[in-house]
């Protein structure tokens, strides 16, 4: 019997017809394309982005040039160069992210003692040449600037967590 | 000077006119297939499909084919130059000529032949030379592989194709396609009369269309791309073109063999027959799409198998049954 009923299943082609109907029925769902560059979806305040130097409020650079963030990049995409200010103050001379090295593992963020360098929400630093890629201290202090306001949230919605 | 003109220029100029004016909507309709496959593939995937050129992606195929123009036909070194760039004008040709003998609306053919069915049958025979061609003169094992797949899966298929055609012609009497539509308007559709051969035919045009769930010939993953790995720019395009053309030739064979042509159901008269002729074939044509965004890949042996150990039995068992009703009822047409 069983065989009769396979047989009449085959021949009426019904698993055709069943899977026909389905993707017909898949053609009238709503579509989950995001229309990229309009719309984005969500992102995490996790998310690693694009670098950035951060400031404190007064205006001055978080960056003790304590080159743990250097140290601890495993794609040793970090340069730094330190030396006293004239006040006498600990900063760097020079802070190079390489991003054609880095491989956004965060681990300069983490390994930061005062939050100066962050990697935020940006992923659209897209760029013509190899050359752009080379941030230097100015560049990312300019990041810094730019998206401190998103930078802050992040760190404090993340904060609870950590 | 008159004469002449009325003898010979004007024939021939009207003859012309009459080429363009069933080529150049069909060359549109196929830069709008690709368009309508990738938009139902979209859609029954959850995605967009084109949508960025032009208002819905409306100049997609546009900017397409200008890509394709402007590229570089790369002739492989060992190609066989010659036949290598006869391939795919054959293959694109063969597509166009079919389209003579497909009746558009009552009276409305380019040649009204009265063996419009062999001359389909062997148009479509002869599109298997494209394909063998460009497989042997691209000198590429991909290419030899893939044509020589296709070649084979063509031909297995067509021999399904000859008795379905076999069985329309005991119905109908006649090879001439205006009177198999007649006969349908006579009788009834014979998607009514002959379902089962609708289907066979059907699936026989996806297997001779290349087109999933039988396009092995191309299959991207272990040939790459088939017989047409080796070319580029508009030499690729003729294929492609002639491939789509093909998928709209099949629909349209359908329509005039089994849906009934230009012929109104529901007794809607009042829509003249061509409009109806295209619903019918686009709808076919949205059958391919539908097929392909459904169905997986066949793997060889079971195409093989499919072509010869149940359609083939299958259209010739049909076939003797139409023969038999017909013979024993009387109602062969004379």
């Amino acid at each position: 019997m069983s065989f009769l009923d396979r047989t009449a299943r085959d021949w009426l082609l019904l698993e055709l017809v069943s899977g026909m109907a389905l993707t017909f029925k898949y053609m009238f769902k709503p579509r989950v394309t995001l229309n990229y560059p309009y719309e984005k979806g969500p992102l995490s305040p996790r998310f690693r982005g694009e670098h950035a130097l951060r400031r404190y409020p007064n205006g001055e650079e978080r960056c003790i040039a304590c080159k743990l963030c250097e140290a601890i990049c495993p794609a040793q995409a970090i340069t730094i160069e330190a030396e006293p200010r004239d006040d006498g103050s600990r900063r760097t001379t020079r802070y190079d992210i390489d991003m054609t090295k880095c491989i956004y593992c965060g681990f300069c963020q983490e390994a930061c003692p005062v939050d100066a360098i962050v990697e935020g929400p940006n992923f659209e630093f897209a760029t013509e040449t190899r050359a752009e890629l080379m941030y230097d201290k100015d560049k990312l202090l300019a990041n810094g600037d730019r998206w401190e306001v998103e930078l802050a949230a992040r760190i404090e919605a993340d904060a609870p967590y950590r | 000077m008159a004469e002449l003109w009325t003898t010979t220029l004007w024939p021939a100029a009207w003859m012309v006119i009459k080429i363009l004016a069933i080529v150049l909507p069909l060359l549109l309709s196929v830069a709008y297939l690709t368009y309508a496959e990738r938009k139902v593939l979209g859609a029954m995937q959850l995605r967009k499909g084109p949508n960025v050129v032009g208002p819905f992606g409306l100049l997609q195929p546009l900017a397409d084919g200008a890509k394709l123009f402007f590229k570089e036909t790369v002739i492989p070194q060992n190609a066989d130059k010659f036949v290598f760039l006869l391939a795919p004008c054959l293959t694109f040709i063969l597509a166009l000529v079919a389209w003579a003998v497909i009746p558009f609306a009552d009276g409305v053919v380019l040649s009204n032949i009265n063996v419009g069915i062999l001359y389909l049958f062997a148009i479509s025979s002869l599109g298997v030379y494209g394909i063998i061609m460009s497989g042997w003169a691209s000198n590429s094992k991909y290419a030899l592989l893939g044509s020589l797949r296709s070649a084979a899966q063509m031909v297995s298929y067509e021999v399904s194709i000859g008795f379905v055609l076999v069985a329309i012609l005991l119905t109908t009497g006649s090879l001439n396609l205006s009177d198999v539509v007649h006969a349908q308007e006579k009788h009834t559709w014979f998607i009514i009369l002959h379902f089962p051969l609708f289907i066979i035919f059907y699936v026989s045009g996806l297997a001779e269309t290349n087109r999933s769930p039988f396009d092995l010939p191309e299959g991207e993953s272990e040939l790459v791309a088939g017989y047409m790995v080796e070319y580029s720019a508009m030499a690729f395009a003729l294929f492609f073109l002639g491939e789509y053309a093909n998928m709209i030739l099949v629909s349209g064979m359908i329509t005039t063999l089994f849906l009934g042509g230009w012929l109104a159901p529901f007794g809607l008269t009042f829509i003249p027959g061509i409009i109806w002729f295209i619903l019918k074939t686009c709808a076919m044509l949205f059958g391919f799409l539908w097929v392909r965004a459904t169905m997986p890949r066949y793997r060889y042996d079971q195409l093989m198998r499919l072509g010869w150990k149940v359609f083939l039995p299958f259209s010739l068992f049909w076939l003797v049954l139409t023969a038999g009703v017909l013979q024993y009822t009387g109602w062969m047409a004379n």
